[in-house]
Protein backbone atom coordinates (compact mmCIF):
# COMPACT_ATOMS: atom_id res chain seq x y z
CA UNK A 1 0.00 0.00 0.00
CA UNK A 2 1.14 3.56 -0.29
CA UNK A 3 -0.37 6.67 1.01
CA UNK A 4 -3.63 7.88 -1.44
CA UNK A 5 -3.90 11.13 -2.50
CA UNK A 6 -7.01 12.50 -3.60
CA UNK A 7 -7.32 12.96 -7.17
CA UNK A 8 -10.51 13.96 -8.20
CA UNK A 9 -11.46 12.84 -11.42
CA UNK A 10 -11.71 15.02 -14.43
CA UNK A 11 -15.46 15.94 -15.78
CA UNK A 12 -15.50 14.60 -19.13
CA UNK A 13 -16.23 16.34 -22.09
CA UNK A 14 -19.61 15.96 -24.08
CA UNK A 15 -21.14 16.96 -27.46
CA UNK A 16 -22.72 20.66 -27.45
CA UNK A 17 -25.52 19.37 -29.42
CA UNK A 18 -27.26 21.06 -32.44
CA UNK A 19 -29.37 23.65 -29.62
CA UNK A 20 -26.08 25.14 -28.50
CA UNK A 21 -27.34 27.97 -29.57
CA UNK A 22 -30.03 28.57 -27.00
CA UNK A 23 -27.30 29.01 -24.07
CA UNK A 24 -24.30 30.59 -25.95
CA UNK A 25 -26.24 32.37 -28.67
CA UNK A 26 -29.59 32.64 -28.13
CA UNK A 27 -30.32 35.36 -31.01
CA UNK A 28 -29.51 32.55 -33.50
CA UNK A 29 -31.96 30.41 -32.68
CA UNK A 30 -35.03 31.95 -33.17
CA UNK A 31 -35.23 32.41 -29.39
CA UNK A 32 -37.34 36.46 -29.07
CA UNK A 33 -36.81 38.86 -25.94
CA UNK A 34 -33.47 36.76 -25.36
CA UNK A 35 -32.89 37.10 -21.43
CA UNK A 36 -29.29 38.45 -22.41
CA UNK A 37 -26.81 38.54 -25.39
CA UNK A 38 -24.23 36.69 -26.73
CA UNK A 39 -20.75 37.16 -25.08
CA UNK A 40 -17.40 37.54 -27.09
CA UNK A 41 -19.18 39.57 -30.27
CA UNK A 42 -16.75 42.23 -29.85
CA UNK A 43 -12.54 40.93 -30.09
CA UNK A 44 -11.37 44.49 -30.10
CA UNK A 45 -12.96 47.61 -29.52
CA UNK A 46 -12.75 50.86 -32.08
CA UNK A 47 -9.92 51.99 -29.62
CA UNK A 48 -7.89 49.16 -29.79
CA UNK A 49 -4.33 49.74 -31.26
CA UNK A 50 -3.45 47.39 -33.91
CA UNK A 51 -4.68 46.85 -37.78
CA UNK A 52 -7.97 45.95 -38.36
CA UNK A 53 -8.69 42.39 -40.16
CA UNK A 54 -11.50 40.87 -41.22
CA UNK A 55 -11.91 36.76 -41.33
CA UNK A 56 -14.38 34.72 -43.27
CA UNK A 57 -14.20 31.51 -42.05
CA UNK A 58 -15.75 28.12 -42.69
CA UNK A 59 -15.62 24.86 -40.99
CA UNK A 60 -16.17 21.46 -43.40
CA UNK A 61 -17.03 17.89 -42.38
CA UNK A 62 -15.22 14.75 -44.06
CA UNK A 63 -18.32 14.87 -46.51
CA UNK A 64 -17.53 18.13 -47.79
CA UNK A 65 -20.19 19.88 -46.18
CA UNK A 66 -20.12 23.09 -44.38
CA UNK A 67 -21.07 22.97 -40.63
CA UNK A 68 -24.39 25.02 -40.15
CA UNK A 69 -24.73 23.67 -36.84
CA UNK A 70 -21.04 24.72 -35.20
CA UNK A 71 -20.20 27.48 -33.39
CA UNK A 72 -16.48 28.69 -32.78
CA UNK A 73 -14.72 30.59 -30.24
CA UNK A 74 -11.68 32.61 -30.70
CA UNK A 75 -9.02 33.91 -28.33
CA UNK A 76 -6.40 36.19 -29.33
CA UNK A 77 -3.65 38.62 -27.61
CA UNK A 78 -3.43 42.49 -28.96
CA UNK A 79 -1.89 43.77 -31.29
CA UNK A 80 1.88 44.09 -29.13
CA UNK A 81 1.31 40.35 -28.81
CA UNK A 82 -0.03 40.72 -24.79
CA UNK A 83 -3.15 38.49 -23.82
CA UNK A 84 -5.61 40.40 -22.15
CA UNK A 85 -5.26 40.42 -18.39
CA UNK A 86 -1.37 39.91 -18.61
CA UNK A 87 0.62 43.18 -17.70
CA UNK A 88 0.29 46.50 -20.19
CA UNK A 89 -2.67 44.38 -22.46
CA UNK A 90 -4.52 46.93 -24.57
CA UNK A 91 -7.90 47.74 -22.74
CA UNK A 92 -10.00 47.51 -25.96
CA UNK A 93 -9.01 44.34 -26.71
CA UNK A 94 -11.35 41.65 -25.31
CA UNK A 95 -9.30 39.11 -27.02
CA UNK A 96 -12.17 36.38 -27.01
CA UNK A 97 -14.88 36.20 -29.65
CA UNK A 98 -18.20 33.41 -30.31
CA UNK A 99 -19.57 33.20 -33.38
CA UNK A 100 -22.35 30.69 -34.22
CA UNK A 101 -21.93 29.73 -37.94
CA UNK A 102 -24.65 31.12 -40.44
CA UNK A 103 -27.70 28.67 -40.82
CA UNK A 104 -27.60 28.42 -44.49
CA UNK A 105 -23.85 28.76 -45.68
CA UNK A 106 -22.20 27.47 -42.58
CA UNK A 107 -20.20 31.12 -43.21
CA UNK A 108 -18.68 32.65 -39.87
CA UNK A 109 -17.13 36.26 -40.39
CA UNK A 110 -15.65 38.08 -38.02
CA UNK A 111 -13.65 41.14 -37.32
CA UNK A 112 -10.55 41.98 -34.93
CA UNK A 113 -7.34 43.24 -34.95
CA UNK A 114 -4.00 41.54 -35.98
CA UNK A 115 -2.66 40.03 -32.87
CA UNK A 116 1.09 40.69 -32.23
CA UNK A 117 4.06 37.77 -32.16
CA UNK A 118 3.77 36.41 -28.50
CA UNK A 119 6.81 35.94 -26.22
CA UNK A 120 8.01 33.04 -25.02
CA UNK A 121 10.87 32.56 -22.61
CA UNK A 122 14.59 33.79 -23.55
CA UNK A 123 14.28 35.70 -26.64
CA UNK A 124 11.72 33.43 -28.81
CA UNK A 125 8.62 34.31 -30.24
CA UNK A 126 5.38 32.43 -31.19
CA UNK A 127 4.48 34.07 -34.66
CA UNK A 128 0.48 35.78 -34.62
CA UNK A 129 -2.16 33.47 -34.26
CA UNK A 130 -5.56 33.13 -33.01
CA UNK A 131 -6.66 30.39 -31.39
CA UNK A 132 -9.95 28.54 -31.97
CA UNK A 133 -11.92 26.42 -30.31
CA UNK A 134 -14.53 24.77 -32.61
CA UNK A 135 -17.46 23.03 -30.70
CA UNK A 136 -21.27 21.37 -32.60
CA UNK A 137 -23.45 18.34 -32.83
CA UNK A 138 -21.23 15.29 -33.82
CA UNK A 139 -17.95 17.04 -32.16
CA UNK A 140 -17.39 15.43 -28.63
CA UNK A 141 -14.60 17.09 -27.35
CA UNK A 142 -14.11 20.80 -28.67
CA UNK A 143 -11.11 20.95 -31.53
CA UNK A 144 -8.74 23.42 -31.02
CA UNK A 145 -6.30 24.68 -33.53
CA UNK A 146 -4.77 27.68 -34.55
CA UNK A 147 -4.54 30.46 -37.11
CA UNK A 148 -1.82 31.53 -38.70
CA UNK A 149 -0.85 34.46 -41.60
CA UNK A 150 0.09 34.16 -44.90
CA UNK A 151 2.34 37.13 -44.45
CA UNK A 152 4.10 35.54 -41.52
CA UNK A 153 7.39 34.01 -41.30
CA UNK A 154 6.39 30.72 -39.21
CA UNK A 155 9.77 29.12 -38.90
CA UNK A 156 10.38 29.92 -34.94
CA UNK A 157 7.31 28.62 -33.88
CA UNK A 158 8.64 25.60 -31.67
CA UNK A 159 5.00 24.08 -31.47
CA UNK A 160 4.56 24.35 -35.54
CA UNK A 161 8.26 22.96 -34.96
CA UNK A 162 6.62 19.45 -33.66
CA UNK A 163 4.55 19.03 -36.57
CA UNK A 164 6.05 16.21 -38.23
CA UNK A 165 4.22 16.17 -41.96
CA UNK A 166 5.61 19.84 -42.99
CA UNK A 167 3.13 20.01 -45.22
CA UNK A 168 0.00 19.84 -42.82
CA UNK A 169 1.26 23.28 -41.59
CA UNK A 170 -0.74 25.09 -44.41
CA UNK A 171 -3.93 23.72 -42.86
CA UNK A 172 -3.36 26.08 -40.20
CA UNK A 173 -2.79 29.13 -42.76
CA UNK A 174 -5.20 31.47 -43.54
CA UNK A 175 -5.73 32.85 -47.07
CA UNK A 176 -4.85 36.18 -47.91
CA UNK A 177 -8.26 37.51 -49.91
CA UNK A 178 -7.72 41.45 -49.80
CA UNK A 179 -6.30 43.89 -48.02
CA UNK A 180 -6.87 43.33 -44.39
CA UNK A 181 -9.07 40.32 -45.48
CA UNK A 182 -8.57 36.52 -44.89
CA UNK A 183 -10.08 33.51 -45.22
CA UNK A 184 -9.43 30.49 -43.20
CA UNK A 185 -11.51 26.88 -43.62
CA UNK A 186 -11.19 24.48 -40.95
CA UNK A 187 -11.23 20.74 -42.46
CA UNK A 188 -12.27 18.30 -39.93
CA UNK A 189 -11.52 15.29 -41.77
CA UNK A 190 -9.66 13.62 -44.86
CA UNK A 191 -8.00 15.56 -47.29
CA UNK A 192 -6.73 18.78 -46.20
CA UNK A 193 -7.54 17.82 -42.81
CA UNK A 194 -6.73 20.26 -40.02
CA UNK A 195 -4.42 19.99 -37.84
CA UNK A 196 -6.16 20.09 -34.12
CA UNK A 197 -3.73 19.92 -31.21
CA UNK A 198 -4.02 18.59 -27.47
CA UNK A 199 -2.32 21.42 -25.38
CA UNK B 1 -1.55 33.76 -16.34
CA UNK B 2 -1.56 30.88 -13.89
CA UNK B 3 1.38 28.22 -15.26
CA UNK B 4 1.53 25.58 -17.39
CA UNK B 5 -1.93 23.25 -17.66
CA UNK B 6 -1.88 19.63 -16.31
CA UNK B 7 -1.37 17.49 -19.51
CA UNK B 8 -5.14 15.80 -20.15
CA UNK B 9 -5.44 12.09 -18.66
CA UNK B 10 -6.02 10.10 -21.27
CA UNK B 11 -9.66 7.92 -20.99
CA UNK B 12 -11.82 10.58 -19.38
CA UNK B 13 -13.12 12.14 -22.38
CA UNK B 14 -14.68 10.64 -24.76
CA UNK B 15 -12.70 9.71 -28.81
CA UNK B 16 -14.04 11.77 -31.16
CA UNK B 17 -14.54 8.64 -33.79
CA UNK B 18 -18.05 7.37 -31.95
CA UNK B 19 -19.70 5.58 -34.99
CA UNK B 20 -22.64 4.69 -32.67
CA UNK B 21 -23.52 8.44 -31.91
CA UNK B 22 -23.45 9.14 -36.22
CA UNK B 23 -22.94 12.51 -36.52
CA UNK B 24 -19.18 12.37 -35.12
CA UNK B 25 -18.14 9.97 -38.01
CA UNK B 26 -18.08 12.73 -40.72
CA UNK B 27 -16.94 15.29 -37.82
CA UNK B 28 -14.20 13.33 -36.21
CA UNK B 29 -10.64 13.93 -37.32
CA UNK B 30 -8.61 11.08 -38.63
CA UNK B 31 -4.90 12.14 -37.91
CA UNK B 32 -3.95 11.87 -34.35
CA UNK B 33 -4.30 15.85 -32.09
CA UNK B 34 -0.79 17.01 -31.94
CA UNK B 35 0.00 16.92 -28.02
CA UNK B 36 1.93 19.63 -26.68
CA UNK B 37 3.52 21.87 -23.55
CA UNK B 38 0.85 24.14 -22.76
CA UNK B 39 2.41 27.63 -23.62
CA UNK B 40 0.66 31.94 -23.06
CA UNK B 41 -1.81 31.41 -25.72
CA UNK B 42 -3.33 28.02 -23.47
CA UNK B 43 -2.61 29.46 -20.12
CA UNK B 44 -4.19 32.66 -20.76
CA UNK B 45 -8.00 32.88 -21.42
CA UNK B 46 -11.18 35.52 -21.30
CA UNK B 47 -12.18 35.77 -18.07
CA UNK B 48 -15.88 37.50 -16.88
CA UNK B 49 -15.60 37.89 -13.22
CA UNK B 50 -16.02 41.36 -14.10
CA UNK B 51 -18.86 40.90 -15.54
CA UNK B 52 -22.96 42.55 -14.31
CA UNK B 53 -25.32 39.65 -14.70
CA UNK B 54 -28.74 40.19 -14.47
CA UNK B 55 -30.50 38.96 -11.08
CA UNK B 56 -32.72 36.02 -12.75
CA UNK B 57 -29.91 35.13 -15.51
CA UNK B 58 -29.28 31.74 -13.12
CA UNK B 59 -33.02 31.63 -12.48
CA UNK B 60 -34.68 29.66 -15.30
CA UNK B 61 -37.94 29.39 -13.41
CA UNK B 62 -38.18 33.13 -13.84
CA UNK B 63 -36.25 34.46 -16.78
CA UNK B 64 -38.31 33.91 -19.33
CA UNK B 65 -41.40 33.88 -17.43
CA UNK B 66 -44.26 36.68 -17.63
CA UNK B 67 -44.80 38.70 -14.60
CA UNK B 68 -46.36 36.53 -12.38
CA UNK B 69 -45.79 32.97 -13.55
CA UNK B 70 -43.01 30.25 -14.05
CA UNK B 71 -42.11 27.52 -16.22
CA UNK B 72 -43.69 24.56 -15.96
CA UNK B 73 -42.25 21.47 -14.54
CA UNK B 74 -40.52 20.00 -11.32
CA UNK B 75 -38.98 22.71 -9.67
CA UNK B 76 -34.91 22.12 -8.71
CA UNK B 77 -31.60 23.47 -8.09
CA UNK B 78 -28.89 22.61 -9.76
CA UNK B 79 -25.95 23.24 -7.71
CA UNK B 80 -21.97 22.80 -6.93
CA UNK B 81 -18.87 23.44 -6.77
CA UNK B 82 -16.11 24.50 -9.48
CA UNK B 83 -12.67 23.00 -8.84
CA UNK B 84 -9.52 21.84 -10.32
CA UNK B 85 -7.99 18.54 -10.20
CA UNK B 86 -5.79 19.78 -7.68
CA UNK B 87 -8.79 20.10 -5.59
CA UNK B 88 -8.59 23.72 -5.68
CA UNK B 89 -12.17 26.10 -6.44
CA UNK B 90 -12.26 27.95 -9.51
CA UNK B 91 -13.50 31.50 -8.06
CA UNK B 92 -15.41 34.13 -10.67
CA UNK B 93 -15.33 31.79 -13.34
CA UNK B 94 -18.78 31.63 -16.08
CA UNK B 95 -21.32 28.85 -16.25
CA UNK B 96 -23.55 28.90 -18.90
CA UNK B 97 -26.31 26.25 -19.35
CA UNK B 98 -28.89 25.43 -21.74
CA UNK B 99 -32.09 22.29 -21.82
CA UNK B 100 -35.12 21.77 -22.70
CA UNK B 101 -38.17 22.02 -21.18
CA UNK B 102 -40.17 19.80 -18.99
CA UNK B 103 -41.54 18.47 -22.10
CA UNK B 104 -37.98 17.55 -23.40
CA UNK B 105 -38.44 20.32 -26.04
CA UNK B 106 -36.21 22.98 -27.10
CA UNK B 107 -36.63 26.96 -27.92
CA UNK B 108 -34.78 26.59 -30.99
CA UNK B 109 -36.21 26.88 -34.71
CA UNK B 110 -34.32 23.50 -35.24
CA UNK B 111 -36.29 21.10 -32.78
CA UNK B 112 -39.35 20.23 -34.53
CA UNK B 113 -40.16 17.24 -31.80
CA UNK B 114 -44.12 17.60 -31.10
CA UNK B 115 -43.78 18.32 -27.26
CA UNK B 116 -45.29 21.55 -26.56
CA UNK B 117 -43.00 24.72 -26.13
CA UNK B 118 -43.71 26.37 -22.57
CA UNK B 119 -44.57 30.35 -23.06
CA UNK B 120 -42.84 30.91 -19.79
CA UNK B 121 -39.68 28.81 -20.53
CA UNK B 122 -36.24 30.18 -22.60
CA UNK B 123 -34.20 27.20 -21.52
CA UNK B 124 -30.93 28.99 -20.83
CA UNK B 125 -28.80 30.72 -17.93
CA UNK B 126 -25.36 32.08 -17.11
CA UNK B 127 -23.91 32.79 -13.45
CA UNK B 128 -20.48 33.37 -11.77
CA UNK B 129 -18.55 30.93 -9.35
CA UNK B 130 -18.11 32.51 -6.04
CA UNK B 131 -14.83 32.45 -4.57
CA UNK B 132 -15.49 28.92 -3.32
CA UNK B 133 -15.92 28.13 -6.68
CA UNK B 134 -19.65 27.35 -5.81
CA UNK B 135 -22.80 28.03 -8.09
CA UNK B 136 -26.07 27.23 -8.36
CA UNK B 137 -29.17 27.42 -10.71
CA UNK B 138 -32.97 27.17 -10.52
CA UNK B 139 -34.75 25.54 -12.87
CA UNK B 140 -37.23 22.82 -14.16
CA UNK B 141 -36.26 18.88 -14.74
CA UNK B 142 -36.02 18.94 -18.59
CA UNK B 143 -37.87 15.81 -20.16
CA UNK B 144 -36.21 13.05 -21.86
CA UNK B 145 -36.62 13.80 -25.96
CA UNK B 146 -36.31 11.53 -29.31
CA UNK B 147 -33.91 11.67 -31.51
CA UNK B 148 -32.86 10.34 -34.94
CA UNK B 149 -29.83 8.71 -34.32
CA UNK B 150 -31.38 5.33 -33.98
CA UNK B 151 -35.09 4.11 -35.07
CA UNK B 152 -36.23 4.55 -31.28
CA UNK B 153 -33.21 6.16 -29.53
CA UNK B 154 -33.84 9.26 -26.54
CA UNK B 155 -31.94 10.98 -24.83
CA UNK B 156 -31.86 11.08 -21.44
CA UNK B 157 -32.93 14.18 -18.97
CA UNK B 158 -30.02 16.19 -19.48
CA UNK B 159 -28.67 19.83 -18.76
CA UNK B 160 -25.44 21.36 -21.22
CA UNK B 161 -22.96 23.25 -19.54
CA UNK B 162 -20.59 25.23 -20.83
CA UNK B 163 -17.71 26.36 -18.43
CA UNK B 164 -14.81 28.82 -18.75
CA UNK B 165 -12.12 28.04 -16.13
CA UNK B 166 -9.20 30.96 -16.17
CA UNK B 167 -7.17 29.37 -19.20
CA UNK B 168 -9.10 28.75 -22.58
CA UNK B 169 -6.93 25.74 -22.64
CA UNK B 170 -9.41 24.43 -19.63
CA UNK B 171 -12.36 25.36 -21.61
CA UNK B 172 -15.03 22.80 -21.70
CA UNK B 173 -18.25 21.81 -22.44
CA UNK B 174 -20.92 18.95 -20.98
CA UNK B 175 -23.42 17.47 -19.97
CA UNK B 176 -25.66 16.83 -16.67
CA UNK B 177 -27.70 13.89 -16.13
CA UNK B 178 -29.60 13.02 -13.06
CA UNK B 179 -29.26 9.87 -10.66
CA UNK B 180 -31.29 7.48 -11.51
CA UNK B 181 -32.31 7.76 -15.16
CA UNK B 182 -32.28 4.13 -16.58
CA UNK B 183 -31.82 5.87 -20.48
CA UNK B 184 -28.27 7.01 -19.52
CA UNK B 185 -27.11 3.40 -19.95
CA UNK B 186 -28.73 3.25 -23.38
CA UNK B 187 -27.93 7.06 -24.79
CA UNK B 188 -25.16 6.61 -27.57
CA UNK B 189 -23.63 10.17 -26.47
CA UNK B 190 -23.60 9.53 -23.07
CA UNK B 191 -21.49 6.15 -23.95
CA UNK B 192 -19.04 7.87 -25.72
CA UNK B 193 -17.69 8.04 -22.42
CA UNK B 194 -15.52 4.82 -21.85
CA UNK B 195 -14.87 4.83 -18.19
CA UNK B 196 -17.67 4.50 -16.13
CA UNK B 197 -16.21 6.27 -13.16
CA UNK B 198 -15.72 9.25 -15.50
CA UNK B 199 -19.51 9.06 -16.86
CA UNK B 200 -20.71 8.21 -12.99
CA UNK B 201 -19.16 12.37 -12.88
CA UNK B 202 -21.65 13.69 -15.01
CA UNK B 203 -24.52 12.25 -12.90
CA UNK B 204 -26.08 14.90 -10.39
CA UNK B 205 -27.02 13.07 -7.21
CA UNK B 206 -30.01 13.90 -5.51
CA UNK B 207 -29.19 16.23 -2.60
CA UNK B 208 -31.93 16.24 -0.01
CA UNK B 209 -29.73 18.68 2.52
CA UNK B 210 -30.05 21.37 -0.08
CA UNK B 211 -33.32 20.45 -0.90
CA UNK B 212 -36.08 23.35 0.14
CA UNK B 213 -39.56 21.98 1.55
CA UNK B 214 -42.16 22.42 -0.18
CA UNK B 215 -40.64 24.42 -2.99
CA UNK B 216 -37.62 22.67 -5.17
CA UNK B 217 -35.90 19.57 -5.26
CA UNK B 218 -31.90 19.78 -5.44
CA UNK B 219 -28.90 18.00 -7.61
CA UNK B 220 -25.30 17.97 -6.58
CA UNK B 221 -23.12 19.03 -9.32
CA UNK B 222 -19.34 19.76 -9.01
CA UNK B 223 -17.03 20.01 -11.98
CA UNK B 224 -13.56 19.15 -12.50
CA UNK B 225 -11.79 21.50 -14.60
CA UNK B 226 -7.85 20.26 -15.40
CA UNK B 227 -5.78 21.97 -13.35
CA UNK B 228 -2.16 23.67 -13.67
CA UNK B 229 1.29 22.33 -12.58
CA UNK B 230 3.14 23.47 -9.46
CA UNK B 231 6.21 25.10 -10.40
CA UNK B 232 9.01 22.72 -8.76
CA UNK B 233 11.94 22.70 -10.58
CA UNK B 234 10.20 23.66 -14.00
CA UNK B 235 12.38 23.67 -17.36
CA UNK B 236 11.47 25.65 -20.31
CA UNK B 237 13.79 24.05 -22.77
CA UNK B 238 12.09 24.86 -26.02
CA UNK B 239 11.95 28.12 -24.65
CA UNK B 240 8.46 27.80 -24.46
FE1 LIG C 1 -29.73 18.25 -25.43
Amino acid sequence: MVQKFDKPILTPSQTAGPYVHIGLAPEACGIEDVPFETLGREIAGPEAKGDRIKITCRVVDGGDLPLRDCLVETWQADAAGIYPGQEGADPAVSGFGRMPADFTTGEIIFETIKPGAIALSGDRKTPPHISFWIFARGINHGLHTRMYFPEDDLSGDPLLARIEHRDRIATMVAEATGPGEYRFDIRLQGAGETVFFDI
Amino acid sequence: MTGRLIPREAGIHPPLFTPTYKTSVLRSPERALISFDSSPSEETGPTFGHMKLGALDNDLLLNYARPGTSAIGERIIVHGRLLDENNRPIPNALIEIWQANAGGRYRHKKDGYLAALDPDFGGCGRTITGEDGSYAFRTVKPGAYPWPNGPNEWRPAHIHFSIFGHSFGQRLISQMYFEGDPLIARCPIAQTIPDKAALDRLVAALDMGETKPMDAIAYRFDIVLRGHRQTHFENRPEGL
